[in-house]
């Protein structure tokens, strides 16, 4: 049994019919991630501005600073071209599309290339070397760990007492169902990693198995708290940057700072030995 | 020094800057975009009653600076890491000058870092010479990020800054700070990668790399390298002020740093002008990791006094009183330093 069935139900669903909205356009840029905090753009409040007029529809974007990665930033940029591009093509829609990238120190360049349609090497000119694959491979490895990470520590949760070691043996299977499961399914099928419900759920990019199972899960934990560390920071900053726009801010679905009581109930040796 | 409750706190503040950001100092508008970003942090990390206004945020001046740090900010010693930033700003974004010579004028209190970039070639391997016969040079501030004609950035371990490190260990400079900025060539690599810190470092033994702001972004990708290397240190600017906003988040993080690095290689910085060392300071002394965190063992007093000042004084020879002084810990020079602080039942918890 495929566990990601259930991720596919709840994708988009097919495009409506005529007339074209903004809320299809926002529908469609859902999917578009900010590679490195793993979030949908929109749930972030990048999106400035949709305007869907007769003749264009015209997609505003906007990051917490002016010096955010131009190479992200590009990724954003370029994929929600190419999603809205798509939109527009499925409709048949002849309508023209601008895509803008807003007070960013690289906003001439990145904006003059998804004008021209010049893809990455057509933008960046000499600063870009081959594509940015890889790059987005690198943070599509990190979401994944993260996701694993927290579907084992919810476990955890649920049974304080387990040993942390046989949590290398945990299947696909073996989760509760929810969002937690789901967002690691979905994370798998992006590295083309089984998703199935025996499937092993500590493995690395390439589905190997760790020797030192409490060691993969404290370096998974560190890159969990990464990036959620950084989700947060970059969401506040937004905020503070271009005041009113929290409001366009999805919470984030994987807080990391709700309280922890509910993990650990039983006294804690290690806190009276200390040095 | 801050004294809480009977105890006295040696304070070394490892990342300050003097800088000038005023319109009439901005070569462009990434000179403005830069400062709005540095403001932008100020007020979204600060408590409220430390907000400055815009404009006393774009100069300080040295007065302001003796008193913000010293006068009102407890430390006893404190350390210029300067941005040149020249194609952002006319004279630079740290004002060299002023600050070495606010320097000469406090020796006891104030050290000046310098900065190199590899990219000046030979030329730029004769000015570190002669900078650091100026300055006295114990350490350099390297901004890996920092533009440079056509060129957006550079590696630790480009052919060049090896010859520049090797300069460094010839003149004593033994202190190398990395700061990882967001823009580096080619794109197609993250800009914040550490990963050349683990070759620089394997390289060269003698010299210390202090990676700021923990390699935030990439908090782990720094512990993973930091924990493999003996000489690799974390500066806390930046994570600082999440003691105020998360502290929660600054909990893991401290957490994180005490398990992969250790109590002996964490240096508290307060990034001024960017924040000011008092009310962090103050915090800090007053910080505790969660009791509901219970996969971290708590802080100890004797980790706070090492992280605010004894790690940073140990690493540039500051004349500590006896009394204050505390040995190093008995830790791995390499691997998790502190495996036993963590309770092995909850090591994968949040």
């Amino acid at each position: 049994m495929t566990l990601l069935s259930e991720v596919e139900e709840r994708a988009p669903a097919s495009v409506p019919g005529p007339p074209l909205t903004e809320a299809h356009v926002r529908g469609v840029l859902d999917v578009v991630l900010d590679p490195e905090l793993d979030e949908p753009i929109t749930d972030l409040g990048f999106v400035t501005s949709v305007t869907v007029t007769e003749a264009a529809v015209e997609v505003h974007l906007r990051l917490p600073t002016s010096f955010c990665s131009p190479s992200f930033a590009y990724l954003m940029a370029s994929d929600s071209r190419d999603e809205v591009s798509a939109l527009l093509a499925r409709r048949d829609d002849p309508r023209a599309l601008v895509v803008e990238l807003d007070d960013h120190h690289d906003s001439p360049r990145i904006n003059a290339g998804l004008a021209a349609d010049a893809g990455y090497r057509g933008t960046f000119g000499d600063e870009a070397e081959d594509s940015l694959d890889e790059l987005r491979m690198v943070f599509r490895r990190k979401a994944h760990t993260a996701a694993a990470e927290r579907c084992l520590t919810g476990l955890l949760r649920l049974d304080p007492e387990r040993a942390v070691g046989t949590l290398g043996e945990v299947r696909l299977g073996d989760l509760p169902e929810g969002h937690d499961r789901e967002a690691l399914v979905r994370r798998r099928a992006a590295l083309g990693l089984p998703v199935d419900g025996d499937a092993v759920v500590l493995v690395d990019a390439e589905g190997r198995r760790p020797d030192d199972v409490p060691m993969a899960l404290r370096r998974a934990r560190s890159t969990r708290i990464s990036i959620d560390g950084n989700a947060h920071f970059c969401r506040g900053l937004l905020a503070t940057r271009y005041p009113g726009s929290e409001g366009d801010q999805a919470p984030r679905a994987e807080e990391a700072f709700v309280p922890l009581a509910s993990l650990t109930t039983r006294p804690h040796p290690a806190k009276e030995q200390h040095r | 020094m801050y004294t809480k409750d009977g105890e006295d706190f040696y304070i070394v503040d490892a990342h300050i800057a003097l800088w000038d950001a005023r319109e009439e100092n901005q070569r462009n508008i990434h000179g403005k975009q830069f400062i709005d970003c540095f403001y932008d942090y100020h007020r979204n990390l600060s408590p409220e009653s430390e907000v400055w206004p815009y404009e006393e945020y774009l100069y300080q001046g040295g007065e302001r600076l003796m008193r913000d740090v010293f006068t009102d900010g407890y430390a006893d010693h404190a350390i210029f890491q300067p941005a040149y930033l020249h194609e952002f700003y006319k004279t630079g974004f740290g004002q060299s000058e002023e600050a070495s010579a606010l320097a000469s004028a406090h020796p006891d209190k104030l050290t000046y870092n310098h900065n190199f970039d590899p990219r000046n070639g030979e030329r730029g391997l004769e000015q570190l010479h002669a900078d650091a016969e100026k300055y006295g040079l114990k350490g350099v501030k390297l901004y890996t990020a920092e533009w440079h004609g056509d060129s957006r950035g550079w590696k630790l371990d480009d052919p060049w800054a090896y010859r520049y490190f090797e300069a460094c260990r010839e003149l004593g400079i033994k202190n190398i700070h990395v700061h990882k900025g967001p823009t580096i060539r080619p794109l197609d690599r993250d800009a914040f990668d550490v990963a050349d810190v683990d070759h620089v470092a394997t390289d060269f033994t003698d010299l210390n790399f202090i990676v700021e702001h923990v390699g935030l972004p990439r908090l782990e990708d720094f512990c993973w390298i930091a924990t493999q290397e003996p000489n690799v240190y974390g500066g806390l600017a930046v994570a600082m002020p999440f003691i105020h906003t998360r502290p929660r988040y600054f909990a893991q993080i401290m957490g994180e740093l005490l398990y992969w690095i250790g109590e002996d290689r964490i240096l508290f910085s307060s990034d001024y002008a960017i924040w000011t060392p008092k009310w962090l300071v103050e915090a800090f002394v007053d910080f505790q990791i969660p009791s509901d965190m219970s996969e971290y063992a708590p802080i100890t007093l004797e980790q706070k006094k090492k992280i605010l000042g004894l790690n940073a004084a140990a690493l540039y020879d500051l004349d500590v009183p006896q009394a204050l002084r505390l040995p190093e810990a008995d830790e791995t020079a390499t691997g998790p330093r502190d495996p036993s602080a963590a309770d092995p039942d909850l090591v994968g918890a949040r």
